[in-house]
């Protein structure tokens, strides 16, 4: 067997893992889809009626994508906190000790992960349109906006892999996974427009990249003039994807429970 | 000639910041045997399993498995071991034949063939009833079942079991060592580790005692034994004037320095296992009128190995580094 092949089958044996298992443990499912139907009707009537989003329709117009960006985001922790049950129950060490790819293991986490994430996106976009979410540009910039959202979370899996990895508990995994996400997804342009934050703060959201991310998708969805934010958006993506997967891999081989 | 022993290391070394895990094991297990890594937690068990198991790289020394050199060609060393961890490293939310034939897939074994494998482990490890049923409801004595149905699939050529029965109650202790037994008929080498001496002694055949990240001592348990002594004589007599002949002719039999109990009645000393020494002292003490209480030789027990080898008894652990977790069960006895 090629090295390629055998990455290939021993990801998608890997990846066919977990999604046995979604079913098994379907609470975990609802939950996590839950969660972001939940910011989207808190966020929609709560704060609907004080924000304005000066050039969109509506506010809903305005905050869709951002919640739509911070949900998958959310969604790559699942990353971290499986590899580190893998890590705490032994399986990784069984792993690491069989004649396969050591790389399919991460690679079947994050894509049985993207999976998931893009099931809970699905659900998200109908509650979405049900309560009046449009899409106003064409249907290709749509599907180019949901692309740019799922790499942007693909390439967020590979970071939490590395967390995973490196903690010591599931419990660790979990809080490490999440604390930084609450900055990331705040301090940006999901929620409000960065022009309305203090100078310093305003600063920070530009530059992060969260910000382009969701100012990509937005525009897109929206019908807008998007200029270089796609690229950017993708150029943020696979240089995270190229650090971190590097990162994650090595740490994956040196990796034990005990 | 390497060809001819399973596993071969030499002067491995190992640190983890400033503890020494490995301070140059040496270790050679022919093809077919079992032997028994003993030592007190944190003693290198575990670390060395890791080495030869790939997971480690060892700081210095070689390690082969079949002749295969584990840094240089860690790929090739993973198809012909088998790993059980000091965890039941199993997929709690798949059933047992379902991690069975998840594993075979990572062995690319074709699809039918890790069927037909899964079907024969689970009947060997009498897995049938629960085969489809999944493992999270799984007794402990179980989990370690199917922990190590799933190391066999391949057909390792080298089974590694790091303290296989830590953590079990003793009933699936005994059916684990029995089955433990059942593989080595079977020819496969073994390398079992663990801090219970009774399960050494039981199930090994030879020991490697291993303390502060090195071999100490190695032997059958028997020549452990023999090694520190061979076997005690302890006679007890009625009356304490007849100390002096007690002890006359306890000194005469004995093999080695005589001890007198604080209560002056009772002595002990070494003699030569096999020697049939005690008709020998029976007779003697019966010839210069001394009237025997009680007598009773002790071969001594893996425990006085250990002590003697260390200085202090297996359970008294420095450290647990090897992460050994569970309910210390009993250690004695041999």
């Amino acid at each position: 067997m090629t090295d390629l092949s055998m990455v290939v089958q021993d990801s998608w044996t890997e990846a066919g893992r977990h999604l046995r298992i979604i079913p098994r443990n379907i609470e975990v499912l609802i939950f996590a889809t839950i969660q972001p139907i939940m910011f989207i009707v808190l966020f929609s009537y709560v704060f609907g009626g004080a924000i304005t989003a000066p050039g969109f329709t509506n506010y809903d117009q305005f905050l869709m994508p951002g919640i739509f960006a911070q949900s998958l985001v959310f969604g790559s922790a699942f990353t971290g906190v499986g590899l580190a049950e893998d890590l705490s129950k032994g399986l990784v060490d069984r792993l690491r000790s069989l004649p396969m790819s050591r790389s399919a293991v991460l690679i079947g986490r994050t894509v049985s992960d993207l999976l998931r994430n893009i099931f809970t996106f699905t659900i998200m976009v109908v509650i979405a349109f049900a309560i009046g979410f449009r899409l106003e540009g064409s249907f290709a910039q749509a599907t180019l906006a949901t692309f740019v959202l799922l790499l942007f979370s693909y390439s967020l899996s590979w970071v939490q892999a590395l967390i995973g990895l490196s903690v010591k508990s599931v419990e660790a995994a979990n809080s490490a996974g999440f604390i930084w996400m609450f900055p990331l997804t705040f301090v940006s342009s999901a929620f409000v427009p960065p022009e309305t934050m203090p100078g310093w703060l305003e600063a920070i959201a530009n530059a992060n990249p969260f910000t382009i991310v969701t100012n990509a998708s937005r525009a897109l969805y929206n019908g807008m003039p998007v200029g270089n934010d796609v690229w950017y958006s993708i150029g943020w993506s696979l240089a995270l994807i190229a650090v971190f997967a590097g990162l994650a891999t090595r740490k994956f081989g040196r990796s034990t429970s005990a | 000639m390497p060809e001819q022993l399973a596993v071969e290391a030499r002067g491995l070394e190992k640190r983890f910041g400033e503890t020494v895990a490995l301070a140059g094991v040496d270790l050679e297990v022919p093809r077919g045997a079992l032997y028994g890594l003993l030592g007190p937690n944190g003693a290198g068990k575990t670390t060395t399993v890791r080495v030869l198991t790939t997971l480690l790289r060892p700081d210095a020394g070689t390690a082969r498995l079949d002749g295969i050199d584990v840094v240089a060609e860690p790929h090739r060393v993973r198809e012909r071991i088998g790993l059980t961890g000091q965890y039941a490293a199993v997929e709690e939310r798949l059933t047992a034949r379902e991690n069975i034939e998840y594993i075979a897939r990572l062995f690319h074994l074709p699809r039918q063939e890790g069927r037909r494998r899964a079907g024969e482990l689970l009947e060997r490890f009498d897995l049938v009833d629960a085969a489809d049923r999944v493992v999270k409801g799984f007794s402990g004595g179980m989990r370690r079942r199917l922990d190590i149905a799933m190391s066999l699939i391949a057909r390792p050529s080298v089974l590694f079991l790091d303290e296989p029965t830590t953590g079990l109650d003793p009933r699936s202790r005994l059916a684990m060592w029995e089955l433990i037994e059942e593989l080595e008929h079977d020819g496969t080498t073994v390398l079992l580790t663990t801090q219970y001496l009774d399960e050494a002694d039981r199930l090994a055949d030879r020991i490697v005692v291993i303390d502060h990240g090195r071999v100490i001592e190695q032997g059958t348990a028997d020549e452990l034994k023999d090694r520190i002594g061979g076997d005690r004589i302890t006679v007890s007599i009625a009356r304490i004037e007849n100390q002096a002949k007690a002890l006359e002719v306890l000194r005469q039999r004995c093999n080695g320095p005589v001890d007198v109990e604080g209560d002056g009645r009772t002595f002990s000393g070494p003699i030569r296992t096999g020697d049939r020494v005690v008709p020998g002292v029976v007779r003697a003490l019966d010839e210069v009128g001394v009237d025997v209480l009680d007598l009773d030789v002790r071969r001594p027990t893996l425990d006085d190995v250990f002590l003697t080898l260390t200085g202090r008894p297996v359970d008294a652990a420095d450290d647990d580094s090897d992460g050994v977790t569970g309910a210390p069960l009993t250690k004695v006895t041999s």
